[in-house]
């Protein structure tokens, strides 16, 4: 760790917890960094000369006199271009073997963005998933989660997202990942050749957890240096960001804060707020676009943090194992994108928005078909039409391994459309069945 | 000489000063950093210690430094240059801060010192004025902006003398007052108030009666609200609470819309400043941005700051109120004012309440609801402050505190329904959960009976009643399957569902249909009644389906089609058409 002359060595403590330690001192700033025996820890309270450090690797070990040094900075993070292509530790470390990387330091978890500089996002980002881009178009500077139970492959979701999506950077923080996720995406990141474009910071499960509460600032700090400075598209990838909320609820727990809903801290709202606001757009035309993964307990998105996640980011995206055709789709109907209204019909074709609420349409009949079925009722032609419909669009569109262009998957939505139902019961404005349905009765 | 202390203590942006001299409860103070002032409030007091919550980042702040007390509240700034702001929680202007990100301490001044305005008088020398009374205009935008006796001052007050027609900047002096102990005080363009303290410059405040439009027919036709209203609209996330409230801001008929973004996305508050520059409001032909003030602190701006926002749009409201305008007031979520006052409480080690929220937190939040309303001032002219808050409840779940609270509150209820939502039933509204208590207001009823129609509020009940008769229906149909229930009661169940289709549901991304006129409700609302009204044959239930989803695609064009065009009633001669091949068949 980095120290000079003039800083002063304290080697008494006085209070010492499973997370934290207290020691009296002078002169320090709030959430200075400072080294404990030379463990990193951060000012998180001062009464009077009392000072409380949280150390993030835990406190095992730590004696009654060890050396406490402050470093009279905020944490921080070098940035320059050698980034790229490499990958780092919570504390902005290299993990890969390589150099130190050489840059301007920028203390991490800056400033927001002023709202009225911020610029529309207006940029679609194309993903060949007609589950995404179709239903749920995402836009440069939007920020959205997966929400996935743990045995479902998000990671691998989202790394395809992530190398389809045509950006300047991928920023990667990863968060308590698994030693095998962690090569998993470093495989795929180094097979996809993408290398020199992709950032990762990583915290694995082998690390302390408290270490995870600084990831995804150090990424998003990246991020804001190539998307405001260098005018870059940057994507970060944020997984698994149940994890980080787990880690701001053993902190607040060790410092004695009341809890609220599900054990979480009161802040949690702010906390993912402050992280998943780094999302924008900026009018030289940068942005950053934040993707994450929030792991869901069975599904239920009434626990906290997938309930807060949700008031936050600009919709999300559900994963699920369709039985009848055996494959990974997303769900049309849990999944949102918000943004997606500011691209279609206007980056895209204008039949994208009515087609598209169309298809869903159907697609919920069909589930209320499925539902008589199993409670033994005769089914109607309709329903028999609509569930060959739903399986089919399912197969066509709503499967992860799509990879087409956004007009064949209209086109692919309309032949389906046609092939099981009247215009009344397609329901889309007249001029726009005439223009693109290319119906035989018309 | 004013108050100072010393920083003692930091616990994130909660921080404890050691003070010399006086201080009050809600003093606003300023922490003197190297090189910044950070602004923040007085939320406790205990012996020497004074508890502040600071409106930044506390970062890098060291105990010893040095801090100011002001002597006054958090207060808002009033006067010419409000409208079309974009203003930060404390009304610090958004627009005149440099540089794309937001720095520490950028307090901007919330109007313009050296623009100048037109002025023309409206009291005259002599005239006895109090606190409120007007005294002259000047136009801002397209609102006569009055200039009024500051509500500070106390008692009657006499004019000296008020200054000729022609252009002032704010803070000249525009007229001289005389108070009852004959001293003379100089009055110009700008005044403050405390954001916490109602404004009560008014005569009288009755119970609210004149119907508020919105152009949104589940809230016009099903449940309305009044001028001088308030409602709240609670949902889970998805469920589309903003694009209601956004439509609410384009479409409501009002004079003045302020834009409360509490805790919320950015991208939202940015949708607004890239859209309403561009679009019309119907109602003047002006600009929508020129009717609108957006408060904006976003869900990354410093939380302290949330709680003040909701104050200071409040204010804003009730200063524009004064000058006998219809305002509305619309908060996107006080949910998250209520979670900034739970992490103060919780880092001032309060006990908590219900879901750790402070325990004052009803008395709060029905305190600030109090504050709208529709009132007769002291010349007679009337004003209302409408106010619309929406609440995220966590999980959806609306036995928490913050949608209890809010529900004994509000008059008015929009529940947002998930189901709704997941089959794309836009807006989302549940119409039978929803309420309008002021259906019940006889004053209310009156208005109705002379303004709109005799009938308007039977067939409201009407159609409420046919949509919960309708659900029965389906539930039933449900347990016992298509055949195991008379034909019957799959037309009830469809002409329930032809109200969803054509009344409940609206597009408010299509030009059209995203704001339809009380004229043309009424005509649909009708319509629609007509087709209830009308006793159609069926051999078996497979017929009911497919021949009310062609009525509903006929409906459906309608709404699609410019009120009375040509194409409008193309498609409404096309539905007689389908509704006499069935009355046909029983002849």
């Amino acid at each position: 760790m980095e120290t000079t002359a003039f800083q002063k060595i304290h080697t008494k403590v006085n209070h010492i917890t499973k997370a934290t330690c207290s020691l009296h001192a002078d002169g320090v700033g709030y959430e200075e960094m400072a080294t404990v025996n030379g463990r990193l820890a951060q000012v998180v309270k001062i009464q009077g000369d009392l000072v409380t450090l949280q150390i993030f690797s835990g406190t095992e070990g730590i004696p009654t006199n060890a050396e406490v040094v402050f470093l009279g900075h905020a944490p921080k993070l070098p940035v320059s271009d050698e980034l790229s292509g490499r990958f780092f530790n919570a504390y902005g470390q290299p993990i890969d073997g390589g150099p130190e990387v050489d840059g301007k330091t920028v203390e991490i978890g800056g400033p927001s963005v002023n709202p009225v500089r911020r610029k529309q996002p207006s940029e679609l980002i194309a993903t060949g998933i007609a589950g995404i881009d179709l239903n749920n178009t995402i836009v440069t500077g939007q920020k959205i989660p997966f929400f996935a139970d743990p045995d479902q492959p998000y990671n691998q979701v989202m790394a395809m997202v992530a190398l389809r999506a045509k950006t300047d950077k991928i920023i990667l923080g990863g968060m308590g990942l698994t030693n095998d996720d962690y090569l998993f995406f470093k495989n795929i990141f180094e097979n996809a050749g993408a290398l020199d474009r992709i950032i990762s910071f990583v915290n694995t499960t082998e690390d302390p957890p408290v270490e995870r509460l600084l990831v995804p600032d150090m990424a998003l700090t990246a991020a804001e240096y190539f998307a405001a400075e260098k005018n870059q598209d940057v994507l970060v990838l944020l997984t698994d960001m149940t994890l980080y909320a787990d880690a701001l609820s053993i902190v607040s727990n060790r410092m004695d804060q009341i809890p609220s809903k599900d054990s979480m801290p009161g802040s949690l709202y702010s906390d993912l707020a402050r992280l998943y606001e780094k999302a924008v757009q900026f009018p030289k035309g940068g942005s950053i676009t934040i993707i994450a993964v929030t792991t869901l307990s069975g599904g239920d998105i009434t626990h906290a943090i997938p309930d807060n996640t949700g008031y936050i980011t600009e919709g999300q995206l559900f994963v699920r194992r369709d039985t009848d055709i055996g494959k990974v789709i997303i769900d049309p109907f849990r999944s949102l994108s918000r943004l997606k209204q500011l691209v279609i019909g206007k980056k895209t074709r204008e039949d994208h928005p009515q087609v598209m609420n169309a298809a869903i349409r159907l697609y919920a009949d069909a589930a209320n078909a499925k539902t008589k079925l199993e409670n033994g009722f005769d089914l109607t032609d309709y329903d028999e039409r609509t569930m060959k419909f739903a399986k089919e669009y399912s197969d066509k569109l709503l499967a992860i391994d799509i990879n087409i262009e956004i007009d064949e998957m209209l086109n692919t939505a309309w032949e389906l459309l046609n092939k099981y139902f009247s215009v009344a019961e397609i329901g889309i404005k007249s001029e726009l069945v005439e223009k693109y349905g290319k119906r035989k009765d018309n | 000489m004013s108050t100072k202390g010393k920083v003692g203590g930091i616990i994130a942006n909660l921080v404890i000063i050691e003070v010399d001299g006086p201080v009050s409860q809600n003093e606003i103070c300023y922490i003197k950093m190297s090189g910044v002032e950070l602004m923040a409030e007085v939320i406790r007091i205990g012996g020497n210690n004074a508890y502040v919550q600071v409106f930044e980042s506390t970062r890098g702040l060291k105990p010893g430094t040095e801090v100011e007390f002001t002597g006054h509240m958090l207060e808002a700034t009033l006067g010419p240059g409000i409208l079309s702001k974009n203003f930060d929680g404390l009304q610090h202007d958004l627009d005149k801060m440099e540089g794309i990100f937001l720095k520490k301490g950028d307090y901007t001044p919330a109007l313009e010192d050296d623009k100048l305005w037109e002025f023309k008088p409206i009291a005259k020398k002599d005239d006895a004025v109090f606190p409120g009374s007007w005294l002259g205009e000047v136009k801002e935008n397209w609102i006569p902006h009055k200039i009024m006796v500051p509500f500070k001052f106390e008692g009657t007050f006499t004019i000296k003398s008020i200054a000729e027609q022609g252009e002032y900047k704010i803070n000249d002096t525009i007229a001289v007052l005389i108070n009852t102990n004959n001293n003379e005080v100089p009055v110009s363009m700008v005044q403050k108030w405390p954001v916490k303290i109602p404004i009560k410059a008014y005569k009288e405040k009755p119970r609210p009666f004149v119907l508020m439009e919105t152009g949104i027919r589940v809230i016009d036709s099903l449940n309305p609200i009044v001028e001088g209203g308030t409602g709240f609209i609670p949902g889970p996330f998805g469920t589309g609470k903003t694009v209601l409230q956004h439509a609410l801001s384009k479409q409501a008929d009002a004079d003045m819309i302020i834009i409360a973004a509490c805790g919320e996305r950015a991208n939202e508050v940015v949708e607004i400043f890239a859209e309403f520059p561009k679009l019309d409001d119907s109602r003047t032909g002006r600009k929508l941005i020129e009717r609108t003030t957006i408060i904006a602190n976003t869900s990354n701006m410093p939380v302290a700051a949330r709680e003040a926002s909701v104050y200071t749009a409040m204010t804003i409201a009730e200063y524009y109120r004064a000058m006998g305008l219809k305002v509305l007031l619309l908060a996107d979520s006080t949910s998250r004012w209520a979670q900034a006052l739970r992490e103060m409480s919780n880092r001032m080690e309060e006990l908590p309440g219900p879901d750790a929220y402070p325990m004052d937190l009803p008395a709060i939040i029905s305190n600030f609801y109090a504050r709208a309303g529709f009132v007769y001032l002291n010349n007679g002219k009337t004003g209302a402050v409408t106010f619309i808050g929406t609440v995220s409840p966590a999980g959806g779940n609306l036995k928490e505190p913050v949608s209890e609270s809010t529900k004994k509150a509000a008059r008015c209820f929009y529940a947002l329904s998930q189901d709704r939502a997941d089959s794309k039933r836009y807006p989302a509204i549940d119409a039978v959960d929803s309420y309008s208590k002021y259906i019940e207001y006889p004053e209310f009823q009156e208005f109705i009976r002379e303004n709109i129609s005799p009938d308007w509020i039977d067939d409201i009940m009407l159609a409420k009643n046919i949509l919960i008769r309708g659900n029965e229906a389906y539930e039933q149909i449900n347990i016992l399957g298509d055949d195991g229930v008379p034909i019957d009661y799959h037309q009830i169940f469809w002409k329930s569902e032809v109200i969803d289709f054509v009344i409940l549901q609206q597009d408010a991304f299509d030009k059209i249909d995203a704001s339809t006129s009380i004229k043309r409700q009424q005509y649909m609302m009708n319509k629609v009644l007509d087709v209830y009204r009308t006793n159609l044959k069926f051999e078996t239930f497979e017929e009911v389906n497919p021949y009310f989803k062609r009525i509903i695609n006929i409906f459906k064009q309608m709404n699609y089609s410019e009120f009375k065009s040509e194409k409008f009633n193309k498609f409404e001669k096309e539905l007689q058409d389908i509704i006499n091949e069935r009355i046909l068949i029983e002849d």
